[in-house]
């Protein structure tokens, strides 16, 4: 799957590291009878560089603190990458002011997890679709922008005249809709979409995942698809990213991971899914203490969990390798060959 | 006897508009070593008949009718200190969110130490090395070190064993788990739900496990009772009920989910949502998003009937009752059967 | 799966919308309302002192302002239930001889306008920098908020009785009177606002981290947008809470200073000077001057806080009891 064109979506070599220590004063200690001041930091995300292609449901996937929120956070502008840089359409984004940002915020759209939280409270459903039309389409009339409304209120599901109605008169499943016909009400190319499902009862996170698909193909939209929930990734995503404690593990084509996963971390990942058989659950077992993202371990990220770690793992950090089968793979292991199939 | 015997449960909470039945008709047999799931959707009333075992039900809430029989005792109407004697004691709890039963200011021994000690009289010595063995159960790494910690100072999954450990410390003989793993990460549910299941094996304990999540029911119980609205609408052996699911909303469930779908593809998914436990609808309540509904749905509520390998309510299974109730014929039942 | 059959799951849950009335009576405020005594009652007092306070021209037999219609000879006449009173003046008279019914009525005029509209710059001054303390975080936050921490460890008595010494002593007590209501208004006003910087801060940071916010800022929508149009309608009711308490405690502090003399002039009493003016007679027997008008202010003050303690409780979500 090489990219004949410019990928929609680049990532490269992305830091994002938050301070904890606090201000001048929550710093300052004593070490061996000195005073000093004590850094602290959490390693969010370190060193993660990928690309989105145009048309494709690329999906993050991670166990919670693996920094796959913080991803799609610098990815959207919310946060300020410490390192590395984030490239819309070949145009570095990362860097830009809130008002130098504004057109790409048309062409490049959020969903967020919790339905409950990410409609604003005080504003009626209709105010909270038209304040988004208004403001990037500055030279439309009312009636333009009522028709917009309208029309992506129906693309989701939502009578439009309901719009008069506060978001706390709606179920989880409706927010979820209103929330993405928010997104959509901008008409962009690229969405990012946060866990948007996994607040949601199991019949209502299909709804949303049709609604979601038939939007990709009415639209011709690209997704960014942060989720922990591998099922949905199998059915949902093109290719897939494992991330672990901040940094990419495998990325692959959804077929090629599901069929053969290569990582030790995505084999354990894969084989905990509770799977609807009625037989005592056989996965692999991951040894030893979870890691912090505020200590983080030397080497791979992994190898305190690991089976097959080794001292080369202990110091030396793997890179992302090309596979045969196109994935790449970051593991010493799976570089020196000794990880059997 | 059996362990627990719920009969006829009935759950109330008092709103504004007056009273409002979240759990009706809740019937439930348990025997010692029995691991029931209870699955349903969020407002399903599964978590509030995983309260009421224990009489926890916190206001507006109350029981409004039946019986809660643990061993031949009924706690509905038991005085709060029998309650407090059984609760940790005889039946134990564990919540969503091992904060809920961890004291944040208390080190994990001591609460340990004092869950013993309000049950029986034990030593300090003795009830600390009882809760040292506990926490070797459950499989943590270094148990001492973990006695002197606070809870804040362990990741989430050492949490739910430190619960889970706590909530075997008295060797009790049934555990209510509401969604002992959902917090959790994947790997981390696998072992937690593995260590769950082995203890309930290995020391005979019964097993009632709330949750949303079929994948997780279909390992670890034998039995599963499907709520919605408040009401069973299915029940009988686990593997029947992921194999044949016989009630719409259960086959519902199942064809929604992405492991049943081919990847690429729209999901099989069931239209609208969980009525809510004020307007629920009349008739069998799950009638507006059933696709084979008939008149007779629409009137009459189906009551849980018993098929050759489980308990189904709903009229398309057993259309003779259907027929009974009304002039609607079942042909295109039977055609589907 | 088409749309249509959505649509029809959805219409059971939302259905045509009712009017604001309707969605007011259905709402737990109004339920609450209904079943609270307390709230009736207080709410019932409270409005009856804003009418007398709005309508006191019309209501007032005489106008205690004008110096023609006050006759020295009708001095400290005790109220008319008493054998000494006369009908014609209901409460009795002052020392200077003016009606205290009207005087009350006027008094309290000014009392709510000066309780009012300090607060309102109160609100005004804190909620702008809450917010931007609140919302921009970091230097900003630490500024804004070390700056409410000084004005708070002085005592509001103590900055208005300086500032409003100073002023008397600088331009003189005539200049001083026919500014005395602006000059209260701006001390007490300016004074407080830390009370509601603090509290708006507190709910901006809790709002903040909502996701609804990280939406509109992903709209591309600029701070000041988000502040005002997106954040401060979710802060309202702590907002609503505290300004109740902070009227009545204005209301009192201009009264403590009026009774200090360093508040409204003799000529234009307000409740506070009233008492005040009253408090030198009150052992020669004419205690009405001040027990009067006391009642009347404590019965203010108590009103308003009993409505702050019920809104209180019927705002905060986390103590609704269903």
């Amino acid at each position: 799957m090489k990219p004949v064109t410019q990928p929609l979506l680049e990532i490269k070599n992305l830091y994002q590291h938050f301070d904890l220590s606090g201000d001048f004063l929550d710093r300052l200690h004593f070490k061996n009878g000195r005073p000093a001041l004590k850094e602290e930091k959490v390693h969010a995300i370190n060193g993660v560089s990928f690309n989105v292609e145009k048309g494709e449901s690329l999906c993050v996937v991670g166990e919670s603190g693996c920094g796959k929120s913080t991803v799609a956070r610098t990815v959207m502008g919310l946060l300020k990458p410490t390192q590395g840089e984030v490239r819309f359409a070949g145009e570095r984004i990362d860097d830009l002011s809130v008002k130098d940002m504004r057109p790409y915020r048309k062409r490049m759209q959020m969903i967020f997890q919790n339905p409950y939280a990410s409609l604003n409270p005080r504003m009626r459903i209709r105010e909270t679709l038209e304040e988004p039309v208004r403001f990037h389409n500055p030279e439309w009339n009312e009636q333009q922008i009522s028709d917009k409304v309208d029309e992506v209120m129906a693309s989701v599901g939502i009578d439009p005249t309901w719009g008069v109605r506060y978001p706390h008169e709606f179920s989880g499943g409706q927010r979820q809709r209103i929330s993405i016909a928010r997104a959509l009400a901008v008409d962009p190319e690229f969405i990012v979409a946060d866990e948007p499902i996994s607040a949601l009862d199991v019949s209502i996170q299909a709804q949303v995942l049709n609604l979601m698909t038939e939007a990709q193909k009415a639209r011709n939209l690209t997704y960014l698809f942060i989720t922990h929930d591998l099922s949905v990734v199998e059915h949902f995503a093109s290719r897939v990213v494992v991330m672990y404690l901040g940094t990419v593990c495998e990325l692959a084509t959804s077929k090629t991971l599901f069929q053969t996963p290569k990582h030790p971390y995505t084999r354990a990942l894969l084989s905990a899914i509770p799977k609807l058989e009625t037989k005592k659950p056989e996965f692999i077992r991951l040894t030893g203490e979870v890691p912090t993202p505020v200590n983080l371990p030397s080497g791979c990220v992994f190898h305190g969990r690991c089976p097959y770690a080794n001292a080369r793992c202990m110091e030396e950090i793997p890179k992302l390798t090309l596979q045969n089968d196109g994935s790449q793979v970051a593991c010493h292991g799976i570089e020196e060959g000794r990880i059997p199939d | 006897m059996a362990l627990l015997s719920i009969q006829n449960l009935e759950v109330s909470f008092g709103l504004r508009d007056g009273p409002v039945k979240a759990l009706q008709n809740i019937n439930l047999e348990l025997n010692r070593g029995d691991r029931v799931g209870i699955v349903g959707e969020s407002g399903a009333g599964k978590s509030v008949l995983g309260f009421s075992i224990l009489n926890l039900i916190a206001k507006p809430g109350f029981i409004s009718n039946g019986k809660v029989l643990f061993e031949g005792e009924d706690l509905v109407h038991a005085s709060q200190k029998r309650l407090r004697q059984i609760r940790g004691d005889r039946i134990s709890m564990i919540f969503q969110d091992p904060m809920m039963t961890l004291n944040p200011v208390l080190t994990i021994g001591d609460q340990m130490v004092e869950c013993l000690h309000a049950h029986k009289k034990i030593s300090k010595k003795d009830a600390r090395e009882v809760a040292l063995q506990k926490l070797q159960l459950v499989q943590i790494p270094s148990p001492e070190k973990r006695l002197d910690q606070y809870p804040h100072e362990l990741s989430g999954g050492m949490r739910q064993r430190i619960v889970i450990a706590i909530a075997l410390i008295m060797d009790p003989d049934l555990i209510v788990a509401d969604e002992p793993t959902t917090a959790l990460d994947v790997t981390i549910q696998a072992e937690i739900m593995e260590l769950l299941l082995n203890l309930c094996e290995q020391h005979n304990v019964a097993l009632i496990l709330v949750t949303h999540d079929l994948g997780v029911v279909a390992q670890v119980t034998e039995r599963t009772v499907v709520m919605y609205a408040g009401r069973v609408i299915e029940q009988g052996p686990t593997d029947e009920i992921i194999k044949a699911p016989q009630h719409p909303y259960t086959q519902g469930l199942m064809n929604a989910l992405p492991q049943n779908c081919l990847p690429g593809q729209l999901l099989n998914q069931i239209p609208g949502s969980m009525p809510n436990l004020q307007n629920i609808p009349q008739g069998c309540a799950f009638n507006p998003r059933c696709e084979f509904v008939k008149e007779s749905c629409l009137k009459e509520r189906p009551d849980l009937q018993s098929t050759a390998t489980h308990d189904v309510a709903c009229f398309k299974v057993h259309p003779e009752r259907s027929e009974l109730l009304s002039t609607g014929n079942g042909s295109d039942v039977k055609e589907r059967a | 799966m088409s749309h249509a059959s959505e649509s029809v799951a959805i219409a059971q849950s939302v259905d045509a919308a009712p009017s604001r009335w309707e969605k007011f009576k259905e709402s737990h405020y109004w339920h609450s309302f209904k079943k609270d005594r307390v709230a009736q009652i207080s709410f019932t007092v409270f409005v009856l002192f804003v009418l007398a306070a709005l309508f006191s021209p019309l209501l007032a037999p005489t106008d205690p302002y004008d110096l023609a219609s006050i006759d020295i000879m009708d001095s400290e006449i005790p109220p008319s239930w008493s054998e000494e009173g006369e009908d014609r003046f209901w409460l009795g008279t002052d020392a200077q001889g003016r009606d205290l019914w009207s005087t009350i009525l006027y008094g309290t005029r000014l009392s709510l306008i000066i309780g009012v509209c300090a607060v309102l710059l109160q609100a005004f001054i804190g909620i702008v920098l809450g917010l931007t303390a609140g919302y921009a975080g970091g230097r900003v936050d630490s500024f804004i908020m070390r700056c409410a921490d000084i004005q708070l460890s002085f005592s509001t008595m103590m900055v208005a009785i300086i500032f409003l010494a100073v002023f008397q002593a600088a331009f003189g007590s005539e200049l001083y009177q026919r500014l005395a209501l602006i000059m209260l208004i701006m001390v007490i006003g300016i004074a407080e606002w830390p009370q509601y910087a603090r509290t708006i801060r507190a709910s901006v940071l809790a709002e903040k981290k909502k996701e609804y916010v990280d939406a509109a800022r992903v709209m591309g929508f600029g701070s000041g947008r988000i502040m005002f149009r997106h954040i401060l309608p979710n802060t309202l009711s702590p907002i609503l809470v505290i300004s109740t308490v902070q009227v009545a405690n204005a209301i009192i502090t201009e009264a403590s200073l009026s009774f200090l003399g360093l508040g409204m002039p003799v000529s234009q009493p307000s409740l506070g000077s009233l008492i005040a003016s009253g408090f030198e007679f009150i052992f020669s027997g004419s205690w009405w001057i001040t027990v009067i008008p006391g009642i009347a202010l404590i019965t203010l003050v108590l009103v308003m806080n009993l409505l702050g303690d019920w809104l209180r409780d019927v705002l905060n979500p986390k103590l609704y009891k269903g």
